[in-house]
């Protein structure tokens, strides 16, 4: 009991402290990334106005960009951090290490030139020059990107973690059939998983088959969430191409999966009348693509938004730079960390509940109408 | 005048929040009144919530 | 949109499905099957217990009410053995009691018969013999009397009134 107790109390000061060393850091790099790019026309808007307050809320929305954005390297703190290797399918494959970028932006392999844009790889000249479009994009060439980036990397490292957490519980129950070590933790999840997401949803019949994907994906998300939430500066899951992932495999799991009946009540709705049938179809052919949209936005959009607000309420701080509002904020700051807490939690449940819904609706076999 | 599309899609969050908090009362109401059936109601709430959720999503990005 | 479609990576989602599906087909074969297996199992086997020992009681029950059956049966029987035999004595009196009532019945009869018959020939004996005698008598009367007429009528008539209410 003490020692939970000494436990929830380290843990409240490290999610209280650890975002605003976090954020400092993260700041006193902007100025410097700033500095850097001074000559850069976009960033010129922000520093056309010269005056310090509009200057400082255009570095915490450059930061809070910055710490969304997927990233090259992985950066923890000013100075600590290392490069990851940048994959480039450029006519052949091309390996090499982020910090070729150092040499002045440019990075040059095999006689081919590349610069960092905006967290995108384009093809350029030794100089680097890029050329802009009216709307402000990019007219350089795109080779294809399949680099280990800051995100890639923790997904890699979060899978090696799972893999060796999940055998290692799984190997207690060769002992023993009571749950050993992290087992007692992580077992009645698991059983929480099977009995009030899977079974009720998919029902007794069909949902053994489906526990794999539903298991991965309830701790993949709810432990990258929560990564999300450590000062390691990731933003995995609030990531449009992870959720794109997850959903599109919910989405071929379930067409897949589809039974008779299933495809019936999508294309000719038994129980309404002949006319109405051809409309209802319509409507649930887009139903079909609505759904995993809506599950991969929801995802998206609730881990980028819990990221925004704490990031946006740690950089009050730095606006009104005074410990009469860095107080406050502090707790406010530690209060919404602990929402997404339940949050990161949450949206786990929620996906892993709407994907075994899913589930469940292209397998269930209806009585005759 | 021309209504800026954010306006639109401010009014389609701001229904979708009505909506979504209707939701968790009436669920309360159910859940208060038959406490036996919460995880049943709990389930067709998240449904439902979620459903409504996707819409002001869809409002959200549409733009 | 034009935001979602400028953010989405396609290095980022290759990656993500490639390590994702490897991630389930490893923990499907290593974590969640093992796991999964033993807590189905662990709960057959609470069950499977649980079910014993209902079964257990359920057998101890059953053994209790045969018991009990069976000592009801018993003294049933015993009962109804005491009262077979109470019957058969009484049946057994009762018959020896009407065997002798029959044979003392029948045995008066037959006395009774016997006296009736030996009555009868004791009679018939005596009528003979009184015939006999009053026929003797009445030789002497009548070697003796009959001389007068008048006397021979007055006795015969007298005799054959009395035969005749005889």
């Amino acid at each position: 009991m003490r020692s939970n107790f000494t436990v929830l109390i380290a843990l409240a000061g490290f999610l209280f402290f650890t975002p605003l060393a976090y954020a400092q850091g993260e700041n006193h790099e902007e100025i410097q990334h700033e500095q850097a790019h001074h000559e850069d026309a976009h960033h010129a808007e922000v520093h056309d106005e010269a005056s310090g307050e509009k200057d400082i809320k255009g570095v915490i929305k450059e930061t809070i960009e910055h710490h969304l954005a997927d990233s090259y390297e992985f950066h923890i703190t000013e100075g600590v951090g290392f490069p990851l290797p940048v994959i480039l399918v450029d006519g052949g494959l091309k390996v090499f290490l982020s910090s070729e970028f150092h040499h002045g932006g440019v990075a040059a392999v095999d006689g081919a030139h590349y610069k960092v844009n905006h967290g995108k790889i384009y093809k350029t000249d030794a100089a680097g020059t890029i050329t802009y479009d009216d709307h402000h994009h990019p007219t350089n060439d795109k080779p294809l990107d399949l680099s280990i980036t800051k995100n890639v990397f923790m997904i890699l490292v979060m899978a090696v973690f799972m893999f060796f957490l999940f055998r290692g519980v799984a190997k207690t129950y060769q002992t023993s059939l009571a749950p050993k070590k992290a087992g007692r933790f992580l077992e009645p999840i698991i059983i929480y998983v099977r009995d009030e997401i899977a079974i009720p949803n998919i029902g007794e019949k069909h949902y053994k088959k489906y526990m794999s994907y539903l298991l991965t994906v309830f701790f993949f998300i709810w432990f990258l969430n929560l990564v999300g939430m450590t000062p390691l500066g990731v933003n995995v899951t609030g990531n449009i191409a992870i959720t794109f992932s997850l959903a599109l495999m919910t989405f071929i799991i379930t067409q897949v999966s589809g039974k008779k009946d299933y495809w019936m009540h999508i294309f000719w709705m038994p129980g309404v009348p002949v006319l109405i049938r051809p409309v209802l179809a319509i409507i649930e052919l887009i139903g079909l693509f609505v759904k995993p949209f809506s599950l991969m936005i929801r995802l998206y959009a609730n881990m980028l938004a819990g990221h925004v607000v704490i990031m946006s309420i740690l950089g009050l701080i730095f606006i009104f730079s005074s410990w009469v509002a860095a107080v406050p904020f502090s707790f406010l700051t530690l209060f919404l960390s602990v929402l997404e807490l339940l949050v990161a939690a949450l949206q786990a449940y929620i996906f892993t509940m709407l994907t075994s819904l899913y589930f469940g609706a292209a397998v269930e076999e209806h009585e005759h109408h | 005048m021309e209504i800026p599309e954010i306006v639109g899609a401010g009014l389609i969050v701001i229904g979708a929040g009505l909506g979504i908090g209707r939701i968790g009362g009436s669920a309360m109401d159910a859940i208060a009144r038959q406490p036996e059936a919460a995880a049943k109601i709990q389930t067709a709430m998240i449904i439902a919530a979620a459903l409504i959720e996707g819409i002001g999503f869809a409002a959200l990005f549409a733009k | 949109m034009d935001k979602l479609i400028n953010d989405f990576s396609v290095g980022l989602f290759f990656w993500q499905s490639l390590v994702f599906i490897l991630l389930i087909v490893l923990l499907r074969k290593f974590a969640w099957k093992p796991i999964l297996d033993a807590v189905n199992e662990r709960e057959e086997s609470i069950e499977g217990a649980l079910k014993a020992a209902e079964k257990a009681r359920e057998e101890m029950k059953s053994l209790q009410a045969n018991n009990e059956a069976v000592l009801k049966e018993a003294r049933e029987e015993r009962e109804r053995i005491l009262k077979e035999a109470r019957d058969m004595k009484n049946k057994m009196i009762a018959e020896a009691k009407d065997a002798a009532a029959a044979e003392a019945d029948k045995t008066i009869a037959s006395a009774k018969a016997a006296i009736e018959a030996e009555k009868t020939a004791a009679i018939a004996e005596l009528k003979n013999q009184a015939a006999s005698l009053s026929i003797d008598v009445a030789e002497k009367i009548l070697g003796q009397e009959l001389s007068a007429e008048n006397k021979q009528t007055a006795m015969i008539g007298k005799i054959i009134e009395d035969v005749k209410f005889n």
